[in-house]
C-alpha cells in the first residue's frame, strides 16, 4: 500500500486529490494545510508569485518529510504536493494532507511536514510588486 | 576533473547563468569548491550564504567533490 504521494506541478493543484489519497477506513480524521498566495509583503503589495525548483532535489526532499513524517507520528497516509511556476493571489502553492486514527497526530505531522518542507526542500520564491521583483529569503 | 555547477534562485541572477561546466582540481571540497566559486564570481558575496547540494542531496562542508559530479547552489529556500 503507497503511504505518500509526492508531486511537482505545473498544474493547478487539486484539494480534492490530496484528500482522496489519504482517505482511509482505519483513520478517523483527515488534516489539511492549504497554502496560499497573499497580497502583501511588510505592506507592501504583491501582484504575484514565482515559484522555481531544483525538481529531482526537492522530490526527493519532500519524499525524506513524508517518510520522517510517518516514522514520527501514529499517522497513516501523507500526501505533500507543490507547484512551480507563476501563481497569482489566492492561488495555492501547496497542500499537505495526513490522515491518521486520531486527530492529534494528523495536526501535528501536518504541521511538521509543512515547518520542515520550508526549512529544506529546494523550491525558490520571487515576489513580484509593481515596482520591481524580489527573491524570498535571499537576505536572511 | 569536470563537474558540472547549477545556480537557483537569486544565484542565477547574481552568476548570470543557471549551469556551468568547470574544471577544478582533484582533492577538492565543498568548502575549497565555496572558496573558488567566491573568487571566480564576487557577486555571490552578495548572500550571507547558501548550501550546496551533491547529485541531489545536501552536501557537508568536508565531502570530496568527484569527477562528473553535479554541485548544485542552494540559497535560502522559500518553498510552501
Amino acid at each position: 500500500m503507497q503511504r505518500t504521494s509526492i508531486k511537482i506541478t505545473k498544474e493547478k493543484l487539486d484539494l480534492q486529490e490530496c484528500y482522496n489519497f489519504v482517505e482511509d477506513d482505519s483513520c478517523g480524521g483527515i488534516a489539511a494545510f492549504v497554502g496560499t498566495v497573499r497580497n502583501d509583503t511588510q505592506g507592501k503589495e504583491v501582484k504575484q508569485l514565482d515559484f522555481s525548483t531544483y525538481k529531482p532535489m526537492a522530490i526527493k526532499e519532500m519524499q525524506k518529510i513524508a517518510d520522517a513524517t510517518l516514522e514520527k507520528f501514529d499517522v497513516k497516509k501523507i500526501a505533500i504536493h507543490h507547484a512551480e511556476g507563476m501563481l497569482q493571489i489566492k492561488d495555492i502553492p501547496v497542500i499537505i494532507t495526513v490522515s491518521s486514527k486520531h486527530r492529534k497526530a494528523a495536526f501535528l505531522a501536518c504541521e511538521f511536514a509543512i515547518d520542515t518542507l520550508k526549512e529544506t526542500v529546494p523550491i525558490w520564491k520571487k515576489e513580484y510588486f509593481s515596482d520591481g521583483e524580489v527573491w524570498v529569503n535571499a537576505h536572511p | 576533473m569536470k563537474i558540472q555547477t547549477l545556480f537557483f534562485g537569486i544565484t542565477t541572477d547574481l552568476v548570470g547563468v543557471a549551469s556551468l561546466d568547470l574544471e577544478i582540481s582533484e582533492a577538492t571540497t565543498i568548502i575549497d569548491f565555496k572558496n573558488y566559486l567566491k573568487q571566480k564570481y564576487p557577486a555571490l558575496d552578495k548572500i550571507d550564504s547558501y548550501a550546496v547540494a551533491v547529485n541531489e542531496s545536501y552536501a557537508a562542508d568536508n565531502l570530496l567533490l568527484k569527477e562528473n559530479d553535479v554541485v548544485a547552489i542552494i540559497p535560502p529556500v522559500s518553498g510552501g
